[in-house]
């Protein structure tokens, strides 16, 4: 394994068109990198549904992106409404997505079940009006 | 079996993405919800739906997906096949509706 790796990208809220491209640019390194595909597979099921709940629900946001020796970190923070009840917001079907989004194949309530069950560790933390951090932890 | 022997057998529209048609199928994926696709479809799949924006391409990228079939006479938005011909992942379409083209593919590459 390489020496520590560190990227930032910028995920901009309502932006449909570019949903997914911080993702691709992340699979990019790790598929340049002696990961086991099963781990990269995990990493970008975790990181696609992060990085749409921001484009969903956020103003703005960014993606922080680090390789360490023995894991993958991904942590998307956000300028937005925040999530009220994350216990809540954790249940497979919940939603608060708009009917646009839903139209589209989104907001189904299924992206933070995706993530949890994609990444070993998964942190979010919240604040109403103000925004979201999401932690995705991968171990390698 | 390649991507091109499923449209020849199946008689579909090739929109774009014509050089990932030498790409394996490995099974397929029945869906119009993205992160149902991205949760449950795997590496080398035909994924059938009707969404016909960019963000389908985004998913099938992410999940090395061997191509997409648009059904019901579905047409793919300019910037979707626009991505699919860069991504070299094929769209292709039928006139069927979602269940008849995936009784097809079944038949065709399911009973394995």
């Amino acid at each position: 394994m390489d020496g520590a790796l560190h990227y930032e990208y910028n995920v901009e809220g309502g932006d449909f068109s570019r949903a997914g491209y911080a993702s691709s640019q992340i699979k990019k390194v790790l598929k340049g990198m002696n990961i086991d595909p099963g781990v990269i597979k995990r990493a970008v099921v975790a990181c696609y549904e992060a990085e749409v709940n921001v484009v969903a629900h956020a103003y703005s946001g960014a993606v922080y992106f680090d390789v360490e020796s023995n894991l993958i970190r991904i942590v998307f923070k956000d300028e937005g409404p925040g999530i009220e009840d994350i216990e809540l917001a954790m249940t497979e079907g919940f939603s608060t997505a708009s009917t646009a989004v839903r139209e589209m194949g989104f907001g189904a309530g299924m992206g933070l079940s995706n993530m949890k069950r994609n990444a070993d560790r998964l942190n979010i933390k919240s604040e109403v009006e103000r925004g979201t951090t999401v932690e995705i932890i991968i171990n390698i | 079996m390649k991507v091109s022997d499923i449209s020849n057998a199946l008689e579909l529209q090739i929109f774009s993405g014509s050089k990932g048609l030498d790409g394996e199928v490995r099974g397929g994926y029945v869906s119009d919800l993205l992160s149902d696709v991205m949760g449950n479809a795997d590496a080398g799949h035909i994924w059938i739906t009707l969404q016909t924006h960019k963000n389908v391409m985004a998913v099938a990228s992410l999940k090395d997906l061997a191509a997409i079939i648009l059904v019901s006479g579905h047409k793919p938005d300019e910037n979707t096949a626009a991505q699919s011909e860069e991504e070299g992942i094929p769209i292709l379409g039928t006139k069927l509706g979602a269940f008849d083209i995936s009784g097809k593919l079944y038949e065709l590459i399911g009973k394995k």
